[in-house]
């Protein structure tokens, strides 16, 4: 009477998770709405201040030189208060990747599925990674290339080939998938809505406005965090502070908010109930 | 096959499940009986490999659960059927969880042929009844085709046509050969489903058996009588040694027979409009052996 035969089972691949993630991640109305509403936000703050600056200048041969060679033109390509809003954004799309499933108890019929935990968190981990990436590849290309066309109508923009433009790019853009894995890995720890995305608005956003280059600690501290990270890089003429520190630093630190992140991610369900 | 073996589950004071030994067999529906806080949706999340035994293990088909990289094609459960993200339809939810198992997309379409969701899969679950996310909950539960299916309360919020689809489900997966183990509060839900019983109290075993033997356990065989005279009679049958109740008009009598009251009765010209022999229900036989075990006793009946 038995009907049923023996469990034949394909080898398992991470391949498969990522695709289920990706299915999650993209059927969700809600995933693009909050994409969409922050990187016309970012962008569009972006372009305000360069509108803001085009529209008030004077023509003069020597300001508009000046203005190049300060730099202002990068510093405007993408602005420190866009950079803050795509930090606490990003931090709030990567955590609602898990709390959404802790949220309804879909992670119970995720794990169900797949009781390989650090697989699971592997593959989101990794789409997160990838979907970041991309947006914030378009979001800080679109900044660049919008404020500079509309600094170049006063022949104040530069062009992507111009010293350090390529970096703001990068840099901004590679803000996005690091700050979303933070993200991820506080909601992965902390699992509940309210408390994830305190945390991460703390960590992300409030923690470096309050740590200044006044005192040693507080210095090294700061340059620890991942804005102050990208403030450096994307910085053409940093100030002068009795605690320097080099772009390469800046790069080692934005790098390892993302690994400790990721890592945090993979290892964070395994021991725990669900 | 289920292999439960000492299985105890503690969270801080409480603890939930206590040294719970059963096997749950295939080509069965087996029942998992327990009052409110009994610990069968902890037993379940163990079996899952969702929480951790404080000791104990359990296997399903000889592996502990959590050792599988994929559990679809192993084991396929409704835990809750409120564990969809509402923002999803449908055939996303089904999709994602058969693409991590590499099951064929075709399967999505198949089960929610099969639960009767065909028509509302491009919905989203936000706008489901509880019944439709039951149904959904099944559905996922028979994506991979699995030899044991795990039910946690599965008849809460469905009609009674649904109850019986989902009935007549349970009997033909079990007549298939699976194994089929499907929780729930009251006997009266699993009274003409289940071949087995597993009940459990204050999560410890208090029966492991077929549902003949338990109904056998049944003590309190009795006598209902109707009578006008019902005060008189109870006193009567109580001087001759009976535990009466008395409702209105009619007694429900324990200890005699029923030929002994119609007799008592009869002597002292007592009319009766009614006298039946009543074994008690499976209900009763239930409450009776959990009654020790409950732990949020209604109010005053205690
Ligand atoms: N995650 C948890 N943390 C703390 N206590 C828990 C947890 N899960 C269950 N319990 C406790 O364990 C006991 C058993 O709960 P469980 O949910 O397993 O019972 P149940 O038999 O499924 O009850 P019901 O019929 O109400 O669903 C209860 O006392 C409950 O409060
Ligand atoms: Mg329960």
């Amino acid at each position: 009477m038995s009907a049923i035969v023996p469990v034949v089972e394909p080898r398992a691949r991470l391949v498969d998770l990522v695709a289920a993630e990706w299915i999650k991640l993209r059927s969700l109305r809600s995933t693009w709405i909050a994409y969409g509403i922050t990187a016309v936000v970012v962008v569009g703050l972006n372009a305000a201040i360069a509108v803001d600056t085009s529209s008030h200048w004077k023509p003069d041969p020597v300001e508009d030189a000046r203005f190049v060679r300060d730099g202002i033109p990068l510093l405007e390509a993408f602005t420190s208060n866009s950079a803050l809003i795509m930090m606490l954004a990003l931090g709030t799309l990567g955590a609602l990747m898990i709390i959404g499933e802790y949220g309804t108890g879909t992670i119970r019929s995720t794990l169900a599925a797949v009781p390989a935990r650090r697989s699971v968190m592997t593959a989101k981990a990794a789409v997160l990674t990838v979907v970041t990436t991309v947006f914030g590849t378009l979001v800080a290309t679109a900044s660049f290339l919008l404020t500079q066309a509309i600094l170049h109508s006063r022949n104040l923009g530069v062009s992507i080939t111009h010293p350090g433009a390529a970096r703001v790019v990068v840099a901004s853009a590679l803000l996005a998938p690091v700050c979303a894995l933070v993200g991820l890995a506080l909601g992965a720890v902390i699992r509940r809505t309210a408390a994830t995305l305190t945390a991460s608005a703390g960590v992300l956003v409030l923690l470096p406005l309050l740590l200044t280059e006044g005192s040693r600690w507080s210095a090294v501290a700061a340059h620890a965090t991942p804005f102050h990270a990208w403030s450096r890089i994307v910085t053409p003429r940093p100030h002068p502070t009795p605690y320097p520190w080099t772009t390469g630093g800046a790069w080692t630190v934005l790098a390892a908010w993302a690994l400790v992140a990721a890592a945090v991610t993979i290892v964070s369900l395994h021991r725990r109930d669900q | 096959m289920i292999d439960v073996n000492e299985l105890t589950k503690r969270y801080g004071a409480t603890t939930a499940v206590n040294r719970l030994t059963f096997t749950v067999r295939p080509g069965q529906v087996t029942g998992f009986l327990g009052p409110n806080g009994a610990g069968k949706s902890t037993t379940l999340r163990m079996i899952l490999g969702l929480h951790t035994p404080t000791s104990g293990a359990v296997t399903v088909g000889g592996r502990p659960f959590r050792d599988r990289s994929r559990g679809l094609r192993h084991v396929g459960a409704l835990l809750d059927a409120q564990d969809v993200h509402g923002g999803h339809t449908a055939v996303a939810h089904l999709a994602a969880l058969a693409r991590s198992n590499r099951l064929p997309r075709a399967r999505v379409t198949e089960v929610l042929e099969e639960v009767g969701l065909a028509g509302v899969a491009r919905r989203r679950v936000d706008g489901f009844s509880l019944g439709m996310k039951q149904r959904l909950g099944i559905a996922a539960a028979l994506l991979g085709d699995p030899p044991v299916l795990l039910f946690d309360e599965p008849l809460n919020g469905l009609d009674p046509e649904g109850v019986k689809w989902v009935r007549d489900l349970f009997l033909r997966l079990a007549a298939q050969g699976r194994t089929v183990f499907v929780s729930s509060h009251l006997m009266s839900e699993m009274e003409h489903t289940a071949d087995q019983l597993v009940v459990i109290g204050r999560g410890e075993l208090i029966a492991a058996e077929s549902l003949a033997e338990f109904s056998a356990r049944g003590t309190r065989r009795g006598v209902v009588v109707g009578t006008s005279a019902a005060t008189a009679l109870r006193d009567l049958l109580a001087a001759d040694g009976a535990t009466v109740d008395l409702d209105g008009d009619q007694l429900t009598v324990t200890g005699l027979p029923a030929s002994r009251v119609s007799e008592i009765a009869q002597r002292h010209r007592i009319p009766l409009h009614r006298l039946d022999t009543r074994s008690a229900s499976l209900e009763e036989a239930f409450m009776e052996l959990t009654a020790a075990s409950v732990q949020y006793p209604a109010g005053e009946s205690r």
